[in-house]
């Protein structure tokens, strides 16, 4: 018998099975707004009442605690048997910029793999529904930790509609396979056709079309400024609606002792 | 305390083990706690006692050995120990928490480099079992 080669891993899984649904927005291309569109999201099922966490799982580069407004010199986890998240305008909100302080971390994969296991295996998602997690672009490290490790999650892919990040969002989507929920486009113009569907996302997958709006730029670090937009409005009533849909279909999450947290 | 995580998650592990290799007692357990993380021995050893009993896996004895962090740089080769690093209390705090946050914070003394190794010591290793 082998020794358990990483400890962490089975923790892991045990943790985000306490989370009744794990949503990961993910691209493969950069500057596509999936840090907007996940932080938005993340508000905006808040407000609808879900208990929601937020991951920024981008190690090297976290963004999402700037749209959150959000000062890590001021705001960080407290510890309670693990790390507990602290609570940002209704959202459970877990960052590396909270060890990191803001500083670049250039880290090499190995080491992307393994911040990632220790901070699924320590945070604790205390009254989470839903697990928003915002991967960084690329299908690299992040997103094969998640595939690996991170057991059932539900994939939004992320793209503009360009032809160029369309076509990565068409391999995305083969990688993710059965994971993804929908494809949103990012960033369109007046007119733009929502019909856009790259060869080989499956007929099964809704395409959502989000128009691009020069008054989210202004609103980042104002998340109140944020949920006023027209783009927060249109994130709502798509791609929200979507996930509060899944999260209606679902049986209730178990409440009763967890295994993770003894009494 | 965050060390009651890091016990769970070996003695997660360790239930796992045991179960697949058809036991319910250790008679040794050998732990390599990584000087880079500075795990709280006293909490982590309390944790890990209690965890082992909730998942109903008996120890009879156990070993915690440090293991002494060691950097090597990949651009020129030096290498150095966390004895060697100027860090502050909030600094070594964050690498508690996330050792690769050491990343952030650390460079090769001699050339500058971002780009190095933790060559061992990083954090919490089942080193071996007997049963």
């Amino acid at each position: 018998m082998r020794l358990p080669a990483d400890p962490r891993l089975e923790a892991v899984s045990e943790r985000l099975r306490e989370v009744g649904e794990v949503i990961v927005f993910a691209s493969s291309k950069g500057g596509v707004g999936k840090t907007l569109l996940s932080v938005t999201a993340s508000l905006l099922l808040s407000r609808r009442g879900v208990g929601v966490g937020l991951l920024d799982l981008d190690i090297t580069n976290p963004t999402a605690h700037l749209v959150l407004g959000v000062d890590p010199a001021r705001v960080g986890p407290v510890e309670e048997r693990g790390l507990v998240p602290p609570e940002v305008s209704g959202v459970r909100f877990m960052s590396p910029t909270f060890f990191t302080q803001g500083r670049a971390a250039p880290l090499r994969g190995e080491y992307v793999s393994s911040a990632i296991r220790e901070v699924l295996s320590i945070t604790r998602w205390v009254g989470v529904d839903a697990l928003v997690v915002d991967t960084p672009p690329g299908m690299s490290d992040e997103l094969l930790e998640l595939l690996t490790y991170a057991g059932r999650f539900r994939a939004m892919v992320v793209s503009t509609p360009s032809v160029l990040a369309l076509e990565s969002a068409a391999r995305l989507s083969e990688v993710l396979g059965s994971r993804v929920e929908a494809l949103v486009l990012n960033m369109c113009s007046e007119g733009e056709p929502s019909s856009r569907r790259p060869e080989g996302l499956g007929e099964r997958v809704p395409v959502y079309a989000l128009p691009y709006d020069g008054e989210v730029e202004e609103a980042v670090g104002d998340p109140r400024r944020l949920l006023s937009t027209r783009f927060s409005r249109e994130v709502d009533r798509q791609v929200v609606g979507h996930i509060a849909g899944l999260l209606g279909s679902r049986r209730p999450r178990p409440t009763a002792t967890s295994t993770m947290s003894p009494p | 305390m965050h060390e009651w995580a890091l016990a769970e998650a070996v003695a997660l592990a360790l239930s796992r083990y045991a179960k697949q290799a058809g036991i319910g007692r250790l008679k040794r357990l050998v732990l390599g706690l990584g000087e880079l993380q500075a795990v709280d021995r006293e909490v982590f050893e309390l944790a890990l006692g209690e965890s082992l009993k909730l998942h109903g896996l008996e120890v009879e004895s156990y070993e915690l050995v440090t293991e002494e962090a060691l950097f090597e740089c990949r651009a020129c080769g030096f290498s150095w120990g966390l004895g060697d690093l100027a860090l502050s209390d909030e600094v070594r705090e964050a690498i508690h928490f996330l050792p690769e946050a050491a990343y952030a914070y650390v460079r090769c003394p001699r050339c500058g480099s971002p780009d190095f190794s933790v060559a061992r010591g990083r954090g919490i290793r089942i080193l071996g079992v007997v049963h």
